[in-house]
């Protein structure tokens, strides 16, 4: 870059304060690097600490940890199976309620609703984020479960009783509970980041779907939908991995049984939760170290969950998605 | 204005805080552990803060495994635990651990029926409702200890803790107690393998799970069932009399029970007559050598106080306090703890 590109009118920048410039320049892009790469450095750091936490537990069971279905403490024979299968299969849940749920809502907000209503709904929303966890796990085991078994799970199973998903005895607190929990969980996140998508669409792309003639729910989902469809899917992401790290609204209500059972209705465990509720107790090192390993497999899970959707995004979304 | 005012008091009182530290260079105790006796104990040290100014005390109710593992790493300068340390454990101390039973307290057996009788049970049967062998509640093996009741059709669903939890340690250690199978297939622990049964967060987890879903048990603390005023059995105690918890039960438990020499008890199905037979203490732990001779002897002045007239404010907080004669072995432990 030379002098005179950046002289503007008759005042012309010295050398001196164009070498500041550049300084500043660097000094900037290197601490935003630095920024950048310290949470990177932060998941490195937490999984090297996880293993070193973990080593006796991995040492001992190997890769039977993955694969065994055994909990027991006492005997200290330990597997990480049915708290993997309930953690997948409780954010499965939630992410089954909660991504139409709160794309809906998200869509109403910034295509529909009338300005009136809008804000009010946002705050609430918002506010639904703010509930701490444990206040929402209380309310699950006081109002919600009763009512689950009251009215909701026998619905469910004298209409879709057919499917293993909703045979079994009815107890209330189940891994169907759990997902739902979680579900009112991540709604707020998944809300607010689509409506901010959805809000960061151009008005250009609905004006040029309406002069082609197309209604409103058309425009919606050709020029809106398909045209943020990468961002949504980032929001998705963002709300499962929540759902996965999840814990103590979820233990209260999911029955807390380390069992593999096809039915919703049966109750599960997380791996969140058998780290909240057991850590406190374990006196022993390989009992601590496989609660250890438990954090390393969610670590583990939360990442290849998140690579398995960035595939997924890659396959499927790539090539509509305009921007 | 009135933010304003709050602010100035805030910053008066901390200003008064450093000062006043200052000025008498307050001790300051650390201690972890157990949750189950934290009211009684924050109780006494509240307590205790008048018999003696000059020392201050910070306990952190961490959980029993906490309080084990921070008295052996040396952060605390006691811990406190539902269970007794194993040997496994006492033997990665760098020196002579004691411990010092407190306050004992009792687990019950409470549960959802229509119009709550008040019911009896014997350890087998027990044993057998939570092994999933007794499904319903009419079944014989309950009907006959409650001739008077008329039991439902009902399935009976278990709740137990799904936290590590000393509660579940008196529980399963009881049930190890009367039944070899239960022992052998299940054992004693803080958290167990359990063969049938929900897990519920806490005394409250399964207080509501039971109180939800009519025909389920569960176990949980006495002074809990108390508060909450949960339906709980009468149990058949090792002296074939059926026994309701209560304080004075768990005294007399205390009394009936073996008691080592190093204090590291079960007092699970006691001999006696008038004890209720699922119970536990909860113990303080110290080292027997005190690294810090000025905390070591504050540390001491408290258990002797605390043994002594701490005893008697247990009751109030629905804990059961040591019988005499086990208060005068305590006492004379403590005299052994060098500084």
């Amino acid at each position: 870059m030379t002098e005179s590109s950046l002289s503007v009118g008759s005042h012309a920048l010295s050398a001196k304060a164009l070498a500041e410039r550049r300084l500043g320049d660097r000094a900037f892009k290197w601490l935003t690097l630095l920024m950048a790469l310290s949470v990177f450095v932060l998941i490195v750091l937490i999984g090297i600490e996880l293993w070193l936490g973990s080593h006796l537990a991995i040492q001992k069971f190997g890769a039977r940890f993955l694969t065994s279905s055994e909990w027991d403490p006492v005997k200290e024979r330990f597997g990480a199976l049915p708290f993997i299968f309930g953690t997948l299969v409780s954010s499965g849940v939630a992410l089954f309620i909660a991504v139409p749920l709160s794309i809906a809502s998200a869509v109403f907000l910034t295509e529909l609703a009338p300005p009136w209503l809008r804000q009010p709904l946002i705050i609430f929303i918002e506010l639904l984020a703010a509930l701490p966890s444990v206040i929402l796990g209380l309310w699950g085991i006081f109002v919600m479960v009763p009512w689950l078994r009251e009215y909701l799970f026998p619905c469910l199973k004298s209409a879709l009783g057919f499917l293993p998903l909703f045979q079994g005895p009815i107890y209330g607190v189940s891994v169907l509970a759990g997902g739902i929990i979680i579900a009112i969980m991540i709604v707020p996140i998944i809300t607010s980041v689509s409506r901010e998508i959805l809000r960061s669409v151009p008005g250009l792309q609905r004006e040029a779907a309406y002069a082609l003639g197309a209604t409103r729910w058309e425009v919606t989902r050709i020029a809106v939908l398909s045209y943020a469809r990468k961002g949504l899917f980032g929001a998705v992401i963002l709300g499962l991995g929540r759902a996965l790290g999840e814990t103590m609204a979820v233990t209260m209500v999911i029955g807390n049984r380390p069992e593999i059972a096809a039915s919703l209705f049966a109750p599960g465990y997380t791996l969140a939760s058998v780290v909240a509720n057991e850590f406190t107790e374990a006196t022993t090192d390989i009992y601590l170290h496989s609660l250890f390993e438990i954090g390393l497999v969610l670590l583990g899970v939360t990442i290849g969950v998140n690579a398995l959707a960035q595939v997924l995004l890659k396959t499927f979304a790539g090539p509509i998605v305009t921007r | 204005m009135k933010w304003r005012s709050i602010l100035n008091a805030l910053m008066g009182s901390l200003v008064a805080m450093i000062v006043t530290g200052k000025a008498s260079a307050q001790m300051l105790i650390n201690g972890a552990g157990a949750t189950f006796p934290y009211p009684i104990y924050s109780k006494w040290f509240d307590e205790y803060a008048k018999v003696d100014p000059s020392v201050r005390f910070n306990y952190q109710s961490i959980g029993s495994g906490g309080g084990q593992k921070q008295i052996l790493a040396q952060t605390v300068d006691f811990g406190a635990s539902d269970g007794p340390m194993s040997d496994e454990n006492l033997a990665k101390a760098p020196g002579k651990i004691l411990h010092l039973p407190t306050v004992a307290g009792a687990d019950v057996l409470t549960y959802n029926l229509p119009a709550s009788p008040k019911l009896k049970f014997d350890g087998a049967t027990i044993v057998d409702i939570f092994m999933g062998k007794i499904t319903k509640w009419n079944d014989p093996k309950i009907q006959v200890q409650n001739p008077g009741e008329k039991l439902p059709n009902m399935d009976i669903v278990v709740a137990h803790r799904s936290d590590g939890s000393g509660t579940t340690y008196i529980w399963v250690d009881y049930l190890s107690s009367v039944s070899r199978e239960w022992e052998t297939k299940v054992g004693r622990g803080t958290s167990v393998q359990w063969p049938v049964g929900l897990g519920g967060k806490g005394n409250e987890g399964v207080a509501g799970q039971v109180k939800q879903l009519p025909g389920t048990v569960g176990y949980v603390e006495l002074a809990y069932a108390k508060q909450n005023k949960l339906p709980y059995a009468d149990v058949k105690n090792a002296a074939g009399k059926y026994i309701a918890p209560s304080i004075e039960s768990i005294t007399e438990a205390l009394a009936a029970a073996k008691i080592p020499d190093d204090f590291r008890f079960s007092m699970v199905s006691p001999p006696g007559e008038k004890a209720y037979p699922i119970a536990g203490a909860t113990w303080l732990l110290v080292y027997e050598q005190q690294k810090d001779a000025g905390k070591g002897k504050k540390l001491v002045e408290f258990l002797n106080w605390a043994i002594t007239q701490g005893e008697g404010m247990t009751s109030a907080l629905d804990y059961a306090p040591l019988p005499e004669t086990v208060q005068k072995r305590v006492f004379e432990r403590i005299k052994t703890i060098k500084y």
